[in-house]
């Protein structure tokens, strides 16, 4: 048994609203643990807080209560719920890559410039960034010739693919995948369930969230049931 | 690890004469910056924050949050009432507010660069375009003449400016075209501290969007750390990993730049948020 690169104990998110004087809970009670070459996949109704727990991991979201335990390429143990920034913004650039459901990105952008992104930010030379975003967009079967276009005017599973290609790009150790495959056609959707499988065999860690039960039976060694989550907030915060 | 460029320490800039109330009677929570005893203005209080070797900084609030009067303290524009800047440049700490008006000249020529909102403030309009930069690279020692104007050709290239325009005046200039001479200014010295204040405010958005790209561009080349202040949460998106939110002269949430996007912790925040387009 292998250690784990990421354990979540009883995360937990509720936002609270000023201006309507309300507390939303999205995400409660979630445990679970992430290990290198496997996929822990989350499962549950709409409202259940799957993306939730994926943003949390990420800091997107500052979680209401819990610890997010990660543990870092060089075996220090990082409480993620309450990390430094500067911390946190140098675990995305290097350990923690997150491929969300729709791709964000500057509408002047080449595709090829979108996915070579994270490694610019890396600092990689850019001839040799835009040669391994060739190399990948060629692997998800993005044609070529649409690498110099801005991603704007392509099709969903274009885009999707796009999106998967820069997250994918800088190989992070651990991997949040907001349902990858969403809209793509059937022929694309095995691709990219290949290249999720290859994934697995170079290590790299995955929790992710599918549209597809299939695709949980496919390629999950893992599977969290959420339930629908309940207002949690911090003892401090309730005395206020 | 020693990655900052710049720690910030309980920086203050208080107008006026002060009295005891000042602070606990201005703020967000009070609605205002001005002390209702004795008329003194906060124009900002106890700003803390570091900021890293290549990192961008947001600073986002309205007209009157103290954005602005904190990288003028910083640039040496103005001078804190309290608090404390220290600079670290290479394995050199300074002290900002200890050093005599000499060092802060030099400093302020040779380490930082400032862009402002207003060309008028960043750019002198008696010279032109290489003049300006040219004398800029005079105070940082470069004396030689077609050094001096090779590398000011070089840089207005690099703003896409032409080079052709070397020697007009930047009064004949576009809004947009200024402010790219004004980059090219900032960035004549290779300053490792950059302060941008509200640079693309009042461009047209197709110009705003090249300027952006362009401060990017840099910041992707030279390294540069950046302090970038502005009431466009599209600017702060674009361009800063973390953000700090001032209201009323304080500092009222700061955190990564998609989490104060989408999970904004203060009331002000959320309805800013709310009510972006």
């Amino acid at each position: 048994m292998n250690t784990a690169i990421l354990d979540i104990h009883n995360y937990a998110k509720t936002f609270r609203l000023h201006e309507r004087n309300k507390l939303i809970p999205s995400a409660s009670h979630v445990n679970l643990s992430v290990y290198p070459g496997k996929l822990t996949a989350l499962i549950g109704p709409t409202g259940a807080g799957k993306s939730s727990v994926l943003k949390g991991v990420y800091r997107t979201y500052l979680p209401s209560a819990g610890h997010i335990l990660f543990r870092t390429a060089a075996g220090e143990i990082i409480d993620l719920a309450h990390a430094d920034e500067h911390r946190m913004l140098e675990l995305r650039k290097t350990e923690i890559g997150f491929v969300t459901q729709f791709l964000h990105c500057l509408p002047r952008k080449s595709a090829l410039d979108v996915v070579a992104e994270p490694l610019f930010a890396r600092g990689v030379p850019t001839e040799e960034a835009r040669g391994r975003a060739a190399d990948l967009l060629a692997q998800l079967a993005v044609p070529a010739h649409l690498w110099n276009v801005p991603p704007a005017t392509f099709s969903g599973g274009e885009k999707q693919r796009v999106n998967l290609a820069r997250g994918l790009i800088a190989q992070p150790r651990l991997l949040l995948l907001d349902e990858p495959t969403a809209s793509l056609d059937p022929a694309t959707t095995e691709r990219v369930v290949a290249h999720i499988e290859s994934l697995k065999e170079t290590g790299i860690a995955m929790l992710a969230i599918f549209h597809h039960p299939d695709l949980v039976k496919r390629l999950a060694d893992d599977v969290i049931e959420l339930s629908p989550p309940i207002t949690i907030v911090e003892p401090a915060e309730e005395t206020v | 690890m020693s990655n900052k460029i710049l720690s910030v320490r309980g920086l203050s800039r208080i107008h006026g004469e002060q009295c005891p109330l000042c602070i606990s009677s201005t703020g967000p929570e009070h609605d205002t910056n001005m002390c209702s005893h004795c008329g003194s203005v906060v124009a900002a209080h106890d700003v803390n924050f570091d900021l890293y070797r290549g990192e961008i900084l947001g600073i986002i609030g309205e007209s009157g949050s103290g954005k602005s009067s904190t990288v003028k303290m910083l640039y040496f524009d103005d001078m804190p009432t309290a608090g404390s800047a220290t600079f670290y440049d290479g394995d050199v700490q300074h002290d900002m507010f200890a050093l005599n008006a000499a060092q802060q000249r030099s400093m302020r020529n040779k380490r930082f660069g400032m862009v402002y909102q207003n060309p008028h403030l960043g750019l002198n309009f008696q010279i032109s375009a290489g003049g300006n930069i040219a004398e800029r690279l005079l105070m940082s020692d470069l004396r030689h003449y077609v050094e001096i104007r090779t590398r000011a050709g070089d840089l207005l290239a690099r703003t896409e400016v032409s080079r052709a325009r070397m020697d007009q005046n930047p009064k004949t200039f576009s809004g947009g075209m200024q402010q790219r001479v004004q980059i090219a200014k900032a960035l004549a010295t290779q300053p490792p501290l950059l302060f941008l204040d509200e640079v693309t405010t009042g461009l047209d958005l197709s110009v705003q969007a090249a300027i952006l790209d362009l401060i990017l561009e840099i910041q992707h080349e030279l390294g540069t750390a950046m302090i970038v202040v502005t009431h466009d949460l599209g600017v702060i998106r674009l361009l800063a990993g973390r953000t700090l939110v001032m209201k009323h002269g304080r500092v009222i949430e700061s955190g990564l730049t998609d989490q104060i996007l989408e999970d904004p912790q203060h009331a002000y925040t959320q309805r800013l948020v709310a009510s972006a387009l």
